[in-house]
């Protein structure tokens, strides 16, 4: 069974925006910037999850990843979401790239500080539910030796399109951009001793 | 009995959920349900007929994602056969005395359509029309376009059926929690482009419970003028024992399912999780209810792909910046391809309050009906504002109307033969409003009876290709006053008739009248004022007019359309002389300090002010040479930024900011050089783009901005461009710089063969590559001159080739 979230509260950290966008220490100017690329982005944010909890083994994962392998190490089953900010942010970005290409560049950051803002607070509210299991940090293909391609599988599960908007391309890109796919290994507390 | 007839005077019952059905019966996750009409087609026959015999006239085929991303073209038609035939057998074999048809059941194909995704449009349409041909030959009685989630796939799904056959089509959306659809449009702007298209019902399916779905339902009886339908899921899925059922039961659904229905449903089924019993439960429960006419709602609308814009009380401003004639600086930018020149005067009006935005890109020497398209498509890209597209060449018409993701306003018809033989076909295949001329083969007449005759004699014409008045609005010709007093007289008499008489909505060029006379606003914002009063519903101006803007507003608050005169005094506001300086720049500079010997422009640029930049210009022009403000005091205050961005004290925003100031004062002096000498000069011309598969273009287009900085003419081919693309314009332009980017490990190899194609065609040029997932190494490996780890990186480069 598929679940799908909704976030309506996420707001990303001021620090994080700012370490995306390359100036960790930020100057009036760009402060005052990124505060007015915040009041645009205000209420743009479409922050969804689906997600399902699966068995292991589950027969999509690359039987020789060393990566996985030691990522699941003492799980006997996972979760396995897809979160995404929403289409606005990519429109903003776009809206600007051509003719501010530093409210571009703001923009981006507050879509990559939101998209990680929403995974972690998805993992969070997990790990509440999962307790006493513990959940590890979450792990997305392309990490270690994990093919890009296992995007393919995991979008057929999760039915992403249709539970959030959320779509892969020809080179597994995913649309809207500020998106995430991963999946968490669970450890039950028998397991874990 | 055919089903439009039948739904003129009945209700019509859908079916329920599949998905969930096969599910129970086997059908393992991420497993495709099509090939389950091949595989159990008894279990699909059994399904299907469950439904017929609870109630349901229309069942929809087993065909979901049947289409040629997921299947071979041999499999597809294999799998659509069966799934016709088994909806068939079970339409024949079912125990019901009701009149029982197939549909063929069109999902979304789960992939993004340009320009935020990989799918194009064209494509699409293929896609969709490939599944339609197969369903008509297997002899479907409709087609249903179901939970489609976005509005430019959903007018793709349409127009391919609507091109392949005649059957009636019933089209479907899947709206979220906020009431849009995942891409954004509201039903009352999905009801305005699929009314316009021809849908015959239209409505909801999917992704919510019923009570939730409520008031979408709501918002389409109040916008739609056809039947509507509602088919929502059973709730939200739960885990019991393992197994997944759905909160809603059969008497819970049929409850709502009637207060929908009591608010004037026409059409009636459920969506995941429904079942025979919860079909049979609706239909029992709705049987003694009266059927609700349809009734015409009269809205005179356009729409974009968020959002719809009603003619109405409240006077509609289409901005007209965004057209060649009399503007030097936007002729030059359409001919140098300068779309972001283009998307800028749009931007512009939009901040500044237009609810329209004419688009006009005709030149003598450019591909209009190619540059219409792509302009419209730009547009749609970055702004969500309805188009009225504004040419006189039909391809051109037809290219853009085909693109436009929502209703366009169509500029324009008038009463010759010839432009109404063109046009209505186009307006009736696509949807859109037309503004139609008073003037016929015999020019324009001088009367406003003259005029409104004319009017007349087009409405009847509509109505012959079936365009409804509703989709007419009339432009009663504003003419000069300089040439003929009367002229002023002619065009409102004739608008008060259209609009109060005859009831249509109206538009008008406001400025014509001032032709040839001074202080030209004060007599078209008077005019505005004067035009609205006689029954004005949308002015073709310029938004960025304060005078047109005054009148806008003060009329608005005079008649009451602005609460407590709130729009105004906000306007009122932005007009006032503001304090200078210190509140225009909101700002204390973050970058290196300026020295007190750098010059009011070279401050500007380094703190990163473009206002300041560009007034800094303005006066430095009086008294310097256009290119010694570049060569003196432009570039080096860019050198300052620039080298303390690569010493690592200045960040990638505030160089950018400094950049954009560098930008405000270029244009200013590109102005300057187009009034005075016709034409500028550049370095020479460079050509950059992001590699075909990869859509990340933040850096390229970073380095864009810096390379116009230092003077060189940067042709942007846009993002996942072809190799044979970016190979030609390389060739044509004799570009000795190509600049390309790539951010995903996958798309690397597109940027190889990139290379290779351009030392075959244009073994002169130099290659510069950068993007997140270069390094020097693998630049070198993939043959590139130069790896930039930044945009300063690509800079310093190009000037080493000068």
């Amino acid at each position: 069974m598929i679940h799908t979230y909704t976030y309506t509260r996420i707001s990303p950290p001021l620090r994080e925006i700012c370490r995306y966008a390359g100036c960790p220490e930020p100057g009036e100017a760009e402060t005052a910037q990124i505060h007015a690329c915040l009041a645009e982005a205000e209420g743009k944010l479409a922050c969804r999850v689906c997600f399902t909890e699966l068995p292991l083994p589950w027969d999509k994962l690359p039987a020789d990843s060393r990566s996985l392998q030691v990522y699941l190490t003492g799980c006997s089953r996972i979760l396995l979401f897809g979160a995404t900010i929403g289409l606005e942010t990519d429109r903003l970005i776009a809206r600007y790239g051509r003719i501010s290409p530093v409210k571009s560049l703001f923009f981006q950051a507050i879509g990559a500080a939101a998209i990680e803002e929403l995974c972690d607070t998805f993992c969070r509210d997990m790990e509440q539910a999962y307790a006493p299991a513990r959940l590890k940090p979450r792990f997305s293909p392309g990490y270690g030796d994990v093919p890009l391609t296992l995007q393919r599988d995991i979008f057929a599960l999760l039915d992403c399109p249709r539970k959030i908007g959320l779509t892969l391309n020809e080179s597994m890109l995913m649309s809207p951009g500020k998106s995430v796919t991963a999946l968490v290994g669970i450890q039950d507390p028998s397991e874990t001793i | 009995m055919q089903i439009l007839e039948f739904v003129k005077q009945n209700r019509l019952y859908l079916d329920g959920g599949m998905g969930t059905l096969l599910q129970a019966a086997g059908l393992k996750p991420g497993e495709s349900p099509e090939t389950w009409n091949l595989t159990h087609p008894d279990v699909v026959i059994g399904i299907h007929r469950d439904y017929y015999e609870a109630g349901s006239h229309v069942v929809n085929t087993n065909t979901f994602g049947a289409n040629l991303l997921h299947f071979s073209e041999a499999e597809l038609d294999e799998i659509i056969t069966a799934a016709v035939a088994n909806a068939k057998a079970a339409r024949d074999s079912a125990h019901a005395e009701h009149p029982r048809w197939v549909a063929l059941d069109i999902g979304p194909t789960g992939r993004l359509l340009k320009p935020y995704g990989d799918f194009d449009f064209e494509e699409a349409v293929a896609v969709f029309a490939h599944t339609v041909k197969l369903g008509v030959r297997c002899g479907v009685d409709l087609i249903m376009i179901e939970t489609m989630n976005d509005s430019y796939e959903t007018k793709a799904a349409l127009l391919a059926a609507k091109e392949n056959c005649d059957l009636p089509v019933i089209v479907s959306n899947a709206y979220g929690e906020d009431g849009k659809l995942m891409t954004g449009a509201s039903p009352s702007a999905m009801t305005a482009m699929l009314e316009g298209m021809g849908a015959d019902i239209i409505g909801v399916n999917c992704s919510l419970g019923p009570k939730a779905m409520l008031p979408i339902v709501e918002e389409y009886l109040r916008c739609a003028s056809i039947p509507v339908l509602a088919k929502p899921n059973a709730g939200l899925p739960k885990m019991v024992d393992g197994k997944t059922v759905f909160d809603v039961n059969p008497d819970e659904f049929a409850a709502v399912m009637a207060e929908m229905v009591k608010k004037g449903l026409r059409a009636a089924g459920g969506c995941c999780g429904t079942t025979p019993a919860h079909i049979r439960a609706m239909t029992e429960t709705l049987q003694n209810l009266p059927v609700v006419p349809v009734e015409d709602k009269n809205r005179t609308v356009v729409s974009s792909y968020t959002h719809a814009v009603v003619f109405g009380d409240s006077p509609i401003l289409i901005g007209e910046r965004i057209n060649p004639t009399g503007k030097k600086r936007f002729k030059e930018a359409l001919r140098e391809n300068d779309i972001g020149y283009i998307l800028n005067e749009g931007i512009r009006q939009q901040e500044k309050g237009a609810h329209i935005l004419d688009v006009n890109v005709g030149l003598p020497e450019i591909d209009e009906p190619a540059l219409l398209e792509s302009v419209t498509c730009e547009l749609q890209a970055i702004l969500d504002l309805p188009l009225q597209i504004d040419t006189t060449d039909p391809v051109a018409m037809e290219r853009a109307l085909r693109r436009v993701n929502g209703k366009a306003l169509i500029n324009s018809v008038n009463g010759k033969e010839e432009s109404m033989r063109t046009i209505f076909p186009l307006q009736k295949k696509y949807g859109g409003v037309a503004v139609a001329l008073t003037l016929d083969e015999n020019g324009i007449p001088e009367t406003a009876e003259g005029r409104t005759a004319i009017a007349e004699k087009i409405l009847a014409v509509a109505a012959e290709y079936g365009i409804a008045q509703k989709d007419i609005i009339f432009d009663t010709l504003a003419m000069a006053i300089s040439a003929d007093p009367g002229a002023a007289q002619a065009t409102l008499g004739a608008l008060r008739t259209i609009r109060h008489t005859l009831g249509c909505h109206t538009s008008l060029g406001v400025s014509n009248i001032s032709f040839g006379l001074p202080d030209r606003s004060g007599i078209n914002s008077t005019f505005f004022a004067l035009a609205l009063e006689n029954g004005l519903s949308a002015a073709i101006m310029n938004p960025d007019s304060v005078d047109m803007m005054k009148t806008y507003y003060a009329y608005r608050a005079l008649h009451g359309m602005d609460d407590h005169c709130a729009d105004y005094i906000a306007f009122a506001s932005t007009v006032v002389p503001a304090v200078p300086a210190a509140a225009a720049a909101g700002s204390v500079p973050a970058a290196p300090a300026p020295e007190e010997s750098r010059s009011a422009l070279q401050k500007a640029i380094v703190r990163g002010l473009g206002t300041q930049a560009a007034e800094a210009t303005g006066e430095l022009l009086l008294t310097t040479e256009p290119l010694s403000i570049v060569s003196d005091e432009i570039i080096p205050a860019l050198d300052l930024v620039g080298k303390g961005f690569e010493e690592k004290t200045v960040y990638l925003p505030q160089l950018l900011m400094s950049a954009e100031a560098a930008r405000s004062a270029f244009e200013v002096i590109k102005n300057f050089m187009l009034s005075s000498r016709g034409e500028t000069t550049a370095r020479y011309p460079v050509v950059i783009a992001t590699v075909h598969g990869d859509i990340h273009d933040i850096g390229k287009n970073i380095v864009k901005l810096l390379l116009e900085n230092y003077g060189f003419a940067v042709t942007d081919l846009g993002k996942d461009v072809p190799p044979a693309e970016i190979a030609d314009t390389v060739v044509r332009l004799h570009a000795p710089l190509c600049g390309l980017s790539a951010l995903m490990t996958t798309t690397v190899p597109a940027m190889e063969e990139t290379i290779a194609l351009l030392r075959d065609k244009a073994p002169w040029c130099k290659i510069v590559v950068g993007g997140a997932v270069l390094t020097k190494e693998y630049a070198d490996r993939i043959g590139a001159d130069k790896y930039a780890k930044d945009a300063m990186e690509t800079v310093r480069y190009a000037e080493t080739l000068l």
